[in-house]
């Protein structure tokens, strides 16, 4: 192949940062001299590391002559060697320490305030002495009289930690459908959660609300009503012969969510008495929070958020179309069909404890998109994060700005959110999925 | 030493049609093979289905491995296939794109290890990329877009490069050195290439045969200058042209017909 073949540019002269003259770059056989001039793996890397930039041919020249003195085995040794170290660019970019610590302090920081504010504001010192002193070995006093620490951990932290857990887990769901249907706009409602958890809570408010441990069959009956809608829409999805576009799952999604909200606006309607019950678990929130749910709920956001953090490779390579991906030696339908049951199971489970809340899943994920990486090596963990501080920041908002009243969680996401995703619109063409 | 490719009656059913109707063909190891015929012969159809992507009835055998019973991992790593419009998410960095490329060597919820590194610093070097490494692939030419996208494919370190329209969105001089440097990869990295190509001129030259599908079925098959010619192309192509031999090569130039003499 000549020269000219691959110049892609006028020749470029540069100064060789070893004897600073003038040569042209580029121009070697396959573009750069540092492939035209046979050297050892050593000494490119040797080179790579001491020298600022390009060399010239002549000087390169001079190394490879050094390399035809080495014997045979001092080449296979420093080749050894030189394996140790691909080129620092040579790689993909996950979460940097910067962001991962940007993030974990975000957390932290909210943690703490959303503890100590409230109707009754408590000292952030006398919390973390409290909190000191519930563990073994420590000996603090704990600066917290028996009401304030009743508050503290079990009306607030109960309620923080199930926000944290269910703004991650939405987040995360969030960042996984977008992966998975190479669609911007996709929520972890796309496929029919919302109206399958609406159809199964309105069911329980409706016809058992009478019955023995009511509580308990909510999140039970909006758990199960999602998982099934989702599972409805792949089934028809799959039966029209269309898993292999991500299209039509989105399309029978929207089928299989319109005919349950059909239905439970007909249950609702059968009902009227429970519209405000249902009016209002709908909007979402944490005033129940308990322990209990917490427990509930972990395990869901752990298996769920942990699979789909393992993914975050894979998700990269179904950035590339079904296609490419399967013939990179991908099987993009087992594997769009295991992202998408553990982000259906985490969503539900947070649906359950928590009602519908709106927004979360889409602004988090696009907002580390334009601000880190369109990676999803970056955008999955740091969802995590920054979906938990967000919506633990929210439900503090959502319980002080009119206490001692509370206002629907959803309300404040969305009044946040709307204006935010505008902005998202505005940016996709930027956000490049 | 079994060929690079065995497709015994290699028919590919899309809905309704018949795209390849019962194709056989062998290509050695190190061959380059071009694929021509007209819009909707099967050309890409034969391709995705020598790729595993599509169900196909027949028998296919890459590098003695039949294709029908291996795992989706066990032939991306026989076959790259270069599609005719690559995906190219305009966040990614050269580096992150041709790293993809090591997938098939990489366990399904692991990451890069240091020999994938290594494998994609070489592809991305012999493809002169270094420069571009880190920059987005919303950044760059179509040219430069191009051999990004061959880099992925060396990437994969699979001995069967598989083209489909190699050079249609590129310039004529960018033809040209993506075809050289497809055919320098070749001659270097011991590649077996089939690449589907509409300009028969540069097919011609670059393809060491030929092999002429029209409507799924395969209708000539041999050098340039035997399969191209006037008449087959009038017949297959709807094309009027003049076929020029020089220096050994086959020229196809397109002709306008004389226009019939107004009354």
């Amino acid at each position: 192949m000549s020269a000219e073949a691959t110049r892609e540019r006028p020749l470029a002269t540069k100064t060789c940062s070893r004897c600073g003259g003038e040569f042209g770059c580029l121009q070697g056989q396959s573009g750069c001299w540092c492939e035209a001039v046979e050297l050892t793996r050593a000494t490119l890397a040797e080179l790579r590391a001491s020298a600022d930039d390009c060399l010239c041919p002549s000087c390169l020249e001079e190394f490879a002559e050094r390399d035809r003195r080495l014997t045979e085995a001092q080449v296979r040794r420093q080749r050894g060697w030189a394996k140790a170290l691909p080129h620092p660019a040579v790689r993909a970019r996950g979460v940097s320490p910067l962001w991962a610590a940007a993030a974990a302090l975000f957390v932290l920081a909210v943690l703490v305030f959303s503890l100590a504010n409230g109707p009754l504001s408590i000292g952030v010192g006398a919390i973390a002495a409290s909190a000191l002193s519930h563990l073994p070995l420590v000996h603090v006093q704990s600066g917290l009289n028996a009401l304030e620490s009743a508050i503290v951990w079990q009306v607030r932290a109960p309620r923080v930690v199930l926000g944290a857990l269910v703004g991650g887990m939405l987040a995360v769901a969030g960042s996984a459908y977008q992966g998975v249907f190479r669609n911007p706009l996709a929520d972890p409602y796309l496929l029919g959660v919302a109206a399958g958890a609406g159809l199964g809570a309105t069911l329980a408010i409706s016809y058992a609300a009478a019955a023995e441990r009511a509580g308990e069959l909510l999140p039970l009956a909006a758990f199960a009503g999602a998982v099934c809608a989702v599972a409805g829409a792949y089934v028809l999805g799959r039966s029209v012969g269309g898993a292999r576009t991500t299209g039509t799952l989105i399309l029978a999604g929207v089928t299989v969510a319109a005919f349950m909200t059909a239905v439970q606006t007909f249950v609702q309607q059968q009902h009227s008495q429970t519209l405000q019950a249902v009016y209002s678990w709908l909007l979402g929130g944490f005033a129940g929070a308990s322990w209990h749910q917490v427990l509930l709920m972990s395990p869901y956001v752990v298996v769920s958020s942990t699979v789909i953090l393992l993914h975050r490779r894979v998700l990269d390579v179904l950035s590339l179309g079904d296609e490419e991906a399967a013939s990179l030696g991908l099987n993009v339908r087992r594997t769009r069909l295991l992202i998408v049951a553990a982000a259906t199971a985490g969503t539900a489970a947070a649906v359950a404890v928590s009602g519908l809340i709106g927004f979360v899943g889409i602004i988090v994920p696009h907002t580390i998109r334009l601000l880190v990486s369109s990676s999803y090596r970056a955008i999955v963990p740091l969802s995590l994060l920054a979906g938990a501080g967000f919506l633990v920041l929210a439900d503090v908002l959502a319980r002080t700005v009119l206490s001692p009243d509370e206002l629907p969680i959803g309300v404040v996401t969305a009044f946040f959110g709307a204006p935010f995703f505008a902005v998202v619109l505005r940016t996709t063409r930027r956000v490049g999925m | 030493m079994s060929a690079a490719i065995e497709a015994r009656e290699l028919s590919v059913r899309l809905g309704r049609t018949e795209a390849v109707r019962s194709v056989s063909l062998t290509v050695q190891r190190g061959e380059w093979l071009g694929l021509i015929g007209p819009n909707g012969a099967g050309k890409t159809s034969l391709l995705r289905a020598l790729a595993g992507l599509i169900p196909f009835t027949g028998t296919v055998r890459l590098d003695g491995n039949a294709l029908e019973t291996a795992t989706r991992r066990e032939v991306a790593r026989l076959v790259a296939l270069v599609p005719q419009i690559p995906q190219t998410p305009s966040e990614l960095t050269v580096a992150e794109y041709v790293l993809l490329g090591r997938t098939p060597h990489i366990g399904y919820l692991a990451t890069e290890k240091r020999d994938d590194r290594l494998a994609a610093e070489r592809a991305i070097a012999r493809l002169a990329l270094r420069p571009f490494t880190e920059r987005r692939l919303g950044s760059l030419s179509g040219g430069e877009l191009q051999r990004v996208v061959l880099a992925r494919a060396l990437a994969q370190q699979a001995p069967i490069l598989l083209l489909d329209e190699p050079t249609t969105a590129l310039d004529l001089g960018r033809q040209q050195q993506a075809l050289e440097l497809v055919d320098a990869l070749r001659r270097d990295e011991e590649l077996t290439v089939i690449a589907a190509m509409h300009d028969l001129s540069l097919a011609g030259q670059y393809a060491d045969r030929l092999l002429l599908l029209d409507r799924g079925q395969l209708v000539s098959e041999g050098a340039a200058f035997e399969v191209l010619s006037e008449e087959r192309i009038s017949t297959y192509y709807e094309a009027s042209v003049e076929i020029v031999e020089r220096n050994g090569h086959v020229f196809v130039l397109p002709r306008r017909e004389d226009r019939a003499c107004a009354p």
